[in-house]
């Protein structure tokens, strides 16, 4: 018995405390389940975000003009990184399957090889990386910046909200443009492969697209356009929660900034892997 | 109004009923921020048609309470009626509705920067009725003219960083002002200007006041503006009202926390009235 029970009076009840060895495992339990308790709070979060913004996007006002001007910030504003980067991936994936399959004499592979690689993997990663770089740190940074200086206050006493305003047509229009955005991505990557293939590694150009057209099919294109629109929710998400959520100052539209590109490339990466297990698990003949 | 300024006027006549004199009515407001319990009780009642003035350290809930008359934040605790309506339980919708009776000027300004002036000033109807173009822009010349921006060169295409800090104020005054308001909040309107500056905002608060008839609540720490503008004042200090009437009476409070503000600002209470030492 602790010493606080026998001081009580007779009149009150005694104050049972636990035993010290349970009061320690709460305390072990307590320290150990903080970072779920975080992790589920944090995506919880973002459920909420996004349930507000699909559920905004059925009610009226429908602003067309918002969710336009997003799409060009998101599909239009990316093209040119987005060519960049994939006529180079596509010429360096052709460069790496050339050096491989050199040593079994099978150079006439690298049309599947790289088509396939595009099509599931590269094209819709690469696209959500720099899209979450441009377009999302973008997003972030302008929610940021208008929360900061109460735009989003201001928006709210003209009886507006600001999550239909300024969430949904950001979301969408980033789950719209995913797709087209990894089609050009797919096109200019084949496109770097053809040219460092036949020009510099004098491939035989027929040889080049008769392995592409065979060991490549539609359902590739399918599996990559799918992962390109859960992409495209989950980076615009992290960005617009982010931006969204900050309190402080201009130091802290940095560091939402830097959050919502980690946020967004990390999702995008641990979705990946999901996401091709839930293909293996869907669809068994997926290649 | 109270007799005793350092006496909030407790007055419990149906506050469900539409008062001609008061406009807004609070009574028990609580607000915590996790641990940080900001508001404490707060009891307050806000003229029709005059400027009323709270005047606050920072951090002492001013720019709280403010959000909470408009229902950007809700309280734990207490309840607000405006024209005899609660506020506190209305949902968003019935909330949006009741805004439409509030404008609200930002401290700085909060205009929308990817608009420009026009677009600033007529975004609340754009968003609210469907009115022609030329409806609009007759309103919004209208309002610039009245708040002297009519004569500033292309001040309808700018954009809001390509104005000064007044000719913001300005705008989002206009833009508080577009779809007629009962109401104007004005949360710390002359933060960050200079003397000229804050004399001419205080005089477009008064002239608003005057010209629109609207009822004026600014959120202030600056005691020469308080005193020059204010019909009554009211001092929010540790999460309560403690001092409240006419600025005359406020002025003549004994309460230690009001005096050193007062001190402390520089203004002398005299028996003429309010006066600026310097």
């Amino acid at each position: 018995m602790t010493a606080a029970s026998h001081s009580a009076s007779p009149n009150q009840a005694p104050v049972v405390e636990p035993p010290p060895s349970r009061a320690r495992l709460t305390a072990i339990g307590d320290v150990i389940g903080a970072p779920f308790k975080v992790i589920l709070g944090y995506l919880g979060d973002h459920a909420t975000m996004l349930g507000q913004s699909l559920a905004w996007l059925f009610r009226p006002p429908f602003r067309l003009k918002l969710f336009l001007e997003q799409m060009e910030f998101v599909g239009v504003g990316s093209l040119p990184i987005i060519i960049l980067v994939g006529f180079f991936s596509g010429a360096v994936a052709a460069q790496q399957a050339i050096a491989a399959l050199e040593i079994f004499g099978q150079e006439r592979f690298v049309g599947a090889t790289v088509g396939l690689s595009l099509a599931q993997e590269l094209a819709p990663v690469f696209t959500a990386l720099m899209i979450t770089a441009r377009a999302g740190s973008g997003m972030a940074t302008e929610l940021g910046s208008m929360r900061i200086t109460e735009q989003i206050d201001a928006l709210t006493t003209f009886a507006v909200n600001p999550v239909q305003y300024l969430v949904t047509p950001r979301i969408v229009a980033t789950v719209l443009m995913m797709p087209i955005m990894t089609m050009v991505f797919n096109i200019v990557g084949l496109f770097g492969a053809y040219l460092y293939s036949i020009y510099l590694k004098d491939i035989d150009l027929g040889q080049f697209i008769e392995m592409y057209e065979y060991w490549t099919d539609p359902k590739d294109y399918v599996i990559g356009g799918v992962k390109a629109i859960v992409f495209g929710g989950a980076l615009a998400l992290a960005a617009c929660y982010q931006g969204f959520n900050i309190r402080g100052g201009a130091k802290e539209v940095g560091l939402a900034t830097t959050r919502a590109v980690v946020a967004g490339s990390v999702s995008v990466l641990v979705l990946d892997y999901f996401l091709i297990d839930a293909f293996h698990i869907l669809w068994p003949a997926a290649k | 109004m109270t007799n005793d300024p350092n006496q909030v006027d407790t007055a419990t006549a149906d506050l469900t009923a539409r008062d001609e004199r008061w406009q807004l009515r609070i009574r028990g407001l609580h607000k915590s921020f996790g641990e940080h319990h900001v508001l404490r009780g707060v009891d307050l009642d806000l003229e029709r048609g005059k400027t009323n003035i709270i005047i606050g350290g920072s951090g002492q809930g001013k720019s709280v309470l403010m959000k909470h008359l408009m229902g950007l934040l809700k309280p734990d605790a207490g309840h607000i009626w405006v024209d005899g309506q609660d506020i506190v339980p209305l949902g968003d919708v019935e909330m949006s509705h009741l805004r439409r009776k509030f404008g609200m000027v930002f401290q700085y300004a909060a205009l929308f920067d990817s608009m420009n002036v026009v677009e600033n000033i007529a975004f609340p109807l754009l968003e609210r009725y469907k009115m022609s173009r030329d409806e609009i822009m007759e309103r919004v010349r209208d309002l610039l003219g009245r708040l002297d921006l009519a004569g500033v060169s292309g001040i309808e295409q700018k954009f809001p960083a390509e104005l000064s800090g007044g000719q913001r104020k300005r705008v989002g005054l206009a833009r508080a002002l577009i779809d007629r308001p009962q109401i104007l909040l004005y949360d710390e309107p002359t933060t960050g200007l200079d003397p000229v500056a804050t004399k001419n905002v205080d005089e477009m608060i008064r002239r608003t006041a005057d010209d629109f008839g609207v009822t004026s609540v600014v959120i202030s720490h600056d005691m020469a503006s308080t005193f020059r503008i204010g019909d009554r004042v009211a001092m929010l200090h540790a999460g309560q009202i403690i001092a409240n009437g006419t600025a005359a009476e406020v002025l003549k409070s004994t309460r230690p926390e009001l005096r050193e503000f007062i001190e402390i600002s520089g203004l002398v209470p005299s028996s003429k009235g309010p006066e600026v030492r310097a």
